[in-house]
Order: structure tokens, then C-alpha cells, then sequence
């Protein structure tokens, strides 16, 4: 914006605009942009504002431009992670019955098509005379994650809170990543996301909410980061029943599944929580305990179950 | 003709000793009969026929691009656990067969074996376009292809995807000019020639500094020196880091610390395959049988039991050792292709691609020309469908179960449209080689003239 040319009144009128969603002004477009043009006509009508200082100010109605909606944070912040934070989850097996509530919840929110789950719910049995069992399947996280490794341009990273997200403007779509994911966990978006609405499809993408889903990029289980910003548990967690899902903090050594707090440590003691093939050395942060006095029989689940 | 056809002869040695003795014993070739055979020549009614075969397949392939920029990869039938498919085999391919270049430039000259040198640029054409094609399908295959200039701005030394940019591009530009640098001389002789030649300005532009001068021939032959023992280490490099995209992750199958040799080896044997069907090919059509004699297929089929030899070795070794153990990721993976529904596709692979050459090529009657070609093709077809059956088999067996996802994810077929554009790199990897034996003498001729006179000097 040239500032010489604009009047003072149009300069704040711009500044408060933008204001409203400084703490996001991390992309290419400026939020002071949305502000008075030159050549904008004044329109008579009067909208009331509270400036910086606390003064009620006056401003004509015509300056006042929507901004679009912008990433709660920065691209380098989304980079980064939460300060002090180390996510896990822990997936009881005894306690799924293959209802998928946890993936329509997941799909809805993400705007995910269901030919691409993020989450999956396998049936899972070892050997012959094993009991087989439902084994819901997010990305694992892991704290030596071979996408990352992998991916020439730094579209996929670790953060410091240890969750490893997308960065769907900067995936070249070389799928490198999911050969090297050896939870297959990771899905492409062969075609424009149909799930998307227009209006989201406009937006700057944001790695946290991993939003809007492009076309020709990788897309994945995210550990829902936003909304551990705004303290709330993942979509998957909330959504089931039966409460099969787990989320915390290790520094904090607690995790929930909104209903029952664990201290983290004990509940992989007591009930001997493992990782999903950690002989591979990925170190995943998600932990599973072993479906012992299961809650539900396994045929219950065979019911939804489509293949 | 002497004098119309030699520049500056007092400073060019290589011409002053060829054309010093123009009276041969009988049934040797003169000069001039070797610098006429040797220039190219207008293509024929076959030649025209050839090339418009292979622009309607580029055609289609580019028809079929246009289709997957517009609707993205939904055209093609990858999916998301069979997320690689023909272009990225076609991509192995294409760095495999481009390896032939150093095997007979380099590594040939480098261990002083001269019966090569008509060899050396149809090999070496053979892995410039190919290795140009290797590049483009790589960009094919991209779900953001117009990102690509991501990997310079962001990339990341860790990721051997970057590793694979960086020596494909040097493999490159390596053989470009050993492409480059022997055709001087022999764009001063077409230049020379008295045969009207519509691409004069082209030699003129690529080859006109060339005066033939004893210090250019020394610069020249110390340069493509450096870089025949330069491109050695880059050729391995470039197929071992392919290999490397595989053998880096997790999966059944592509696990292994056999892939770097194993890749090479399959690599200069498809590209002994290739070279002996181009042989073939430039013999019959360009009126070669002079240069590119019976003894040059019995030498070349040789070199290609050894090499197929050596592939069967690493095949073994690839299979035989998993096997014994069966480890339950690797077991379904094994029995799709031993037994399941890549069976026949993997045995007419070993047995097309290797075995049966292999039987072939170690009677002297093998080594004839018409056996070399078809032993070639056998080759060179069953080499593409084993690099499909690297790729594809150990996409379809993951760690967990293939569940949640539609039915259609679990199989891959290649759609029309990746036919289409596979087929037509593989078109456009022909074509150019076509056009460059159009252009440029596919039998280098000064190392002719030399060596026909070195020939004459030892009797």
C-alpha cells in the first residue's frame, strides 16, 4: 500500500482491518491490502472501531474490506510446533469394535474423501492360531519419521512438539514419502479434492489444519495441532464411544481421552503398551495396548466393516 | 578428392596419415569410400514410415500428458498403494539403458580394447537421449510438475532424490560431450564433403573451430581421457542412487544392499541389449556391413553373456536369499512373483531376458548378427518388464493389511493413458536417436580412417 496517498483516516481504517487477524499475516498477500484503495469512494455509512490506543473511532463503511481467513499461525511457526510440547497417543485395542466413528469424524473435519482415510481401521491377525482384533491406524509420528528423510524439498517435517505435518504448498506430488512409509499411512490426492468447498479451496493452506487438501499433493493424519492449540483433544478422540483413542503430553506424562486422564507412564506399564513395528527404528509416538478382555467381540465390528 | 575433402592437411595428423597411402591392396576400402559410406544420408521410404510411427506415438503420449495435467494423476491408475507405477519403472529403464554409454566409451577405452570404436556413438547417443527421457518421465510422473524448481529452492542433501538429480545431471552433460567431442572432427569432414548437406549450418555452428590442428587433437584426446574415467564413477552413481530410491525404505523386496549391483549389472546389460539391436538396425539399413561386422557381434556377444552372467549372479543372490528364509512381510511379495499373479510376467523375465540369451549368445552361430538381434530385443523387452516388476509387486504387499480403501486400490493395471505416454517416451527416445544418425555420422569417421590406417601400417 502507498501510505503517501492515502489519507490517515483510511490508513487506520486499513490498519484495524488488518488487525483483526494480525496474528496471521504470514502469507503472500498482506492483510493490510484489504484495506482503502485508491479511487474507493466513501459511502456514507459510519462503523464504530476500537483503535490500538482504546479510542472509539468513526470509519466510513467502504474502507472496511473482508479479509480472508487466515492461518491461525505463521508457515515458520506451523514449522516449528507448540514450545514445551511432546505429543503421544495411545490406542487401547481392547476397546474398538470397528465402529469408525473416529475416521467419519476425521474425514468430516478435514474434508477428507473416504476412498483416502487418514485413519484406517484394520482387522488384524498374526498367526494362525492368534485371536484376531481391530487396529485403528493413524500417521504414527515418528521421532525417526523415513517420510521426512526422504522428501527432497522439505514439504514434509518434524516439529520440535513432535508431530510431522504437510506442507501442501510446497509438495512437488513425487510420492517418495509414501514408499517410504512403511505404516502406509499416507495418501495422494489424485485428483482436485471434491470434498472441498470453494470457499475453503480460496484460502491459504495452513499445515496445522492441514487445509485445503490440493490436488496433485500427499495428504495425512495431522495429530489435529490446531486444536491443541485451542487446548481441545483430536477429532478422532472426541468422536469415539468407546474411548479406544488417547492423546496428551509425554513432558506432562498425562494423556486423555476426554472422559479418563492416565498418567502416560503408568498405563503403558500396566498394560504393557507397545509401538507398531518398532524394530524398524521409526520410534513412533503413538502406543497401543494389546486388546486383552476386549470389551467387544471382533464379529461385532465385521458388521461395518466394507473391506 | 583428396584436396576438396582435406583441410589444412599439413596440421591435421590424423588426416595426413589416412590419406597418406590412398593406394590399398585389394578388397580394402580407400578413403573416400569410407568417408562415403559413413556420411549420413537422406532417410528411404522405410525411414520415412519409421519416423512418422514414432511422432504419432510421441503424439499420442503428449495427447495423453495434456489429459493428466488437466485432470491430474486420477488419468492414470496409480493409487494410493500402488503409488509408483510405469512411468517410475520406465524411469529405471531409461537410467539403465543410458549406462551403455560408459560401458562401451569408457570402460572399453579405458582397458584399451579397440574393436569398439564404431560402437562408441551409438552408445553413447543411446545414453543422451535416454538419459534426457529418464529426466522428462520423472516430471511426468510429479503430481506438481510445475513445482519442480521447488527442488532447487528447498532442496535437501539427505533426500536421494537429490542425490539422483545431481548425478543424473552431471551423467548428462558427461556424455553429452563425449558425444560432443569425437564428432569434430567429423564435422570438419562433413563440412568438407562434396555432398550437399542441408545441415551445414548446424556443423558450422557446432564443429567450425575446428581446424584439425596437432594441439586440438591433443586437447581433444586428453579431454575425452578425463572424461572416460570421469563418466565411470558417475555411471555407477547415477544407477546405484536409482536403485537407492528403492532400497532405502522399509519395503519388502526393495530392502536389500544387493539393489546398487544389482541395478548396474541389469543396467549394462540391457544396454549391451540395445546397442546389439542398434547394430543390427544401422547395419541392414545404412549399409554398414563393412564397419559393423560379424566380428563385432561375436565380440559384442561376448560381452553381453558376461554381463548376463553377472545379472543372473545378483538375481540369486536377490531372490534366492530372501527365499530360503521366507520372513512373513517378504513371503507374499515372493509368492506374487514366483507363483502368483506376477508369475508369468517375472519367469518370461528371467528366462526371455537372461537365461535364454545366455544359452543363445555362448554359440558362436548365436553371435551372428540376426541372433544378436533378436537375443537383443529379448533383452532389452524383458529388462522393461522386469523394472515394471520392481516397482510394482512390492507396492501391492505393504506391512499392513491393503483394508479401508476401494476395491480398485488393491490391483495395478497401467491405464491407456500411461501406456500412452510411457510408449511414447520410449518413442521419443528412438526418434532422437533417429534424427541424430539423419545428422550426424552414427560410424564416427575419423577413428575409422585412423584405425583402417593404423590396419595398413602393422601389415
Amino acid at each position: 500500500m502507498d501510505i503517501n496517498n492515502t489519507s490517515r483516516k483510511e490508513f487506520l481504517a486499513s490498519l484495524l482491518t488488518g488487525g483483526l487477524v494480525m496474528a496471521g499475516c504470514s502469507t503472500k498477500q498482506s492483510p493490510f491490502e484489504a484495506g482503502a484503495e485508491e479511487g474507493t469512494k466513501p459511502s456514507g455509512e459510519k462503523v464504530k472501531l476500537l483503535s490500538v490506543d482504546g479510542d472509539v473511532i468513526e470509519v466510513d463503511k467502504a474502507f472496511l474490506k473482508p479479509v480472508p481467513q487466515l492461518p491461525a499461525v505463521t508457515n515458520s511457526e506451523a514449522r516449528k510446533g507448540i514450545p514445551g510440547k511432546k505429543f503421544v497417543m495411545v490406542i487401547d485395542l481392547s476397546r474398538c469394535k470397528n465402529l469408525r466413528k473416529c475416521q467419519a469424524a476425521c474425514n468430516h473435519m478435514h474434508h477428507v474423501h473416504s476412498d483416502l482415510n487418514w485413519l484406517k481401521v484394520y482387522p488384524m491377525n498374526e498367526g494362525e492360531h492368534t485371536a484376531p482384533y481391530w487396529q485403528p491406524t493413524t500417521c504414527m509420528h515418528c521421532d525417526e519419521p523415513p517420510c521426512v528423510k526422504v522428501c527432497p524439498v522439505d514439504a514434509t517435517f518434524k516439529r520440535q512438539d513432535g508431530i510431522v505435518l504437510i506442507d501442501s504448498d510446497r509438495c512437488i506430488g513425487c510420492r517418495f514419502c509414501m514408499a517410504a512409509c512403511p505404516y502406509s499411512i499416507r495418501v495422494f490426492n489424485w485428483e482436485k479434492p471434491d470434498t472441498v468447498s470453494e470457499a475453503l479451496c480460496g484460502q491459504p493452506y495452513d499445515p496445522e489444519t492441514s487445509l485445503p487438501q490440493k490436488k496433485g499433493t500427499v495428504g495425512k493424519c495431522d495429530f489435529c495441532p490446531d486444536m491443541a492449540r485451542k487446548g481441545e483433544l483430536p477429532h478422532c478422540v472426541t468422536a469415539c464411544p468407546n474411548g479406544t483413542f488417547f492423546y496428551g503430553d509425554l513432558n506432562e506424562d498425562s494423556v486423555t481421552n476426554g472422559a479418563e486422564t492416565f498418567r502416560f507412564s503408568d498405563l503403558i506399564k500396566d498394560k504393557a503398551g507397545y509401538q507398531l513395528m518398532d524394530d524398524l527404528g521409526t520410534k513412533p509416538s503413538v502406543y497401543y495396548l494389546p486388546p486383552a478382555a476386549r470389551n467387544f467381540p471382533f464379529e461385532k465390528g465385521l458388521e461395518i466393516d466394507k473391506g | 578428392m583428396e584436396n576438396s575433402v582435406t583441410l589444412n592437411n599439413e596440421k591435421n595428423p590424423g588426416f595426413n596419415s589416412a590419406f597418406a597411402s590412398t593406394k590399398r591392396k585389394k578388397g580394402a576400402l580407400t578413403d573416400e569410400e569410407i568417408i562415403k559410406d559413413l556420411l549420413p544420408r537422406k532417410f528411404g521410404k522405410q525411414g520415412i514410415v519409421w519416423i512418422s510411427i514414432l511422432v504419432l506415438f510421441c503424439l499420442v503420449g503428449a495427447f495423453a500428458y495434456f489429459r493428466q495435467l488437466k485432470y491430474g494423476l486420477i488419468v492414470t491408475n496409480m493409487r494410493d498403494y500402488a503409488s509408483w507405477g510405469i512411468y517410475i519403472s520406465n524411469f529405471v529403464f531409461f537410467v539403465a539403458i543410458s549406462l551403455v554409454g560408459s560401458l562401451i566409451t569408457a570402460v572399453l577405452r579405458l582397458t584399451g580394447v579397440h574393436w569398439s570404436t564404431p560402437l562408441t556413438r551409438i552408445a553413447e547417443i543411446i545414453a543422451v537421449s535416454a538419459i534426457t527421457f529418464a529426466a522428462l518421465i520423472i516430471i511426468v510422473d510429479m503430481g506438481r510438475p510445475e513445482r519442480f524448481y521447488n527442488l532447487f529452492l528447498y532442496g535437501r542433501l539427505q533426500s536421494p532424490i537429490i542425490w539422483d538429480v545431481t548425478v543424473i545431471t552431471t551423467y548428462f552433460f558427461i556424455s553429452l560431450l563425449l558425444l560432443y567431442i569425437p564428432l569434430l572432427p567429423d564435422m570438419q569432414i562433413l563440412l568438407a564433403s562434396k555432398e550437399k548437406s542441408p545441415f551445414t549450418k548446424l556443423y558450422k555452428f557446432l564443429g567450425s573451430f575446428w581446424k584439425g590442428t596437432h594441439m586440438q587433437f591433443r586437447i581433444s584426446k586428453k579431454a575425452i581421457n578425463i572424461l572416460c574415467i570421469a563418466i565411470v564413477p558417475v555411471a555407477f552413481s547415477i544407477h546405484t542412487v536409482t536403485s537407492w530410491l528403492f532400497a532405502t525404505t522399509y519395503r519388502p523386496g526393495w530392502d536389500s544392499t544387493n539393489f546398487g549391483p544389482y541395478f548396474i549389472s541389469g543396467a549394462f546389460l540391457v544396454g549391451a541389449g540395445a546397442v546389439s539391436v542398434a547394430m543390427y538396425i544401422f547395419r541392414k539399413y545404412y549399409n554398414l556391413k563393412n564397419y559393423i561386422t560379424y566380428e563385432h557381434f561375436d565380440k559384442m556377444g561376448k560381452v553381453t553373456v558376461m554381463l548376463a552372467l553377472l545379472y543372473m549372479y545378483f538375481n540369486v543372490n536377490e531372490f534366492l536369499v530372501p527365499a530360503f528364509k521366507m520372513k512373513k512381510p517378504e513371503q507374499g511379495f515372493l509368492d506374487s512373483l514366483f507363483v502368483g499373479d506376477f508369475a508369468p510376467l517375472f519367469w518370461a523375465a528371467i528366462l526371455g531376458g537372461m537365461i535364454i540369451p545366455i544359452i543363445v549368445l555362448i554359440f558362436k552361430k548365436g553371435r551372428h548378427p540376426f541372433p544378436m538381434f533378436i537375443v537383443g530385443i529379448m533383452i532389452v523387452v524383458g529388462a522393461w518388464f522386469k523394472r515394471y516388476l520392481i516397482v510394482t509387486p512390492t507396492l501391492l504387499h505393504p506391512f499392513l493389511p491393503m483394508h479401508n480403501v476401494p476395491a480398485s486400490y488393491k490391483h495395478y493395471f497401467p491405464s491407456w493413458e500411461e501406456w500412452a505416454i510411457a510408449m511414447g517416451s520410449l518413442a521419443g527416445a528412438l526418434l532422437v536417436v533417429t534424427i541424430f544418425a539423419r545428422i550426424f555420422p552414427i560410424i564416427p569417421i575419423q577413428e575409422t580412417l585412423i584405425e583402417q590406417h593404423e590396419k595398413e601400417h602393422h601389415k
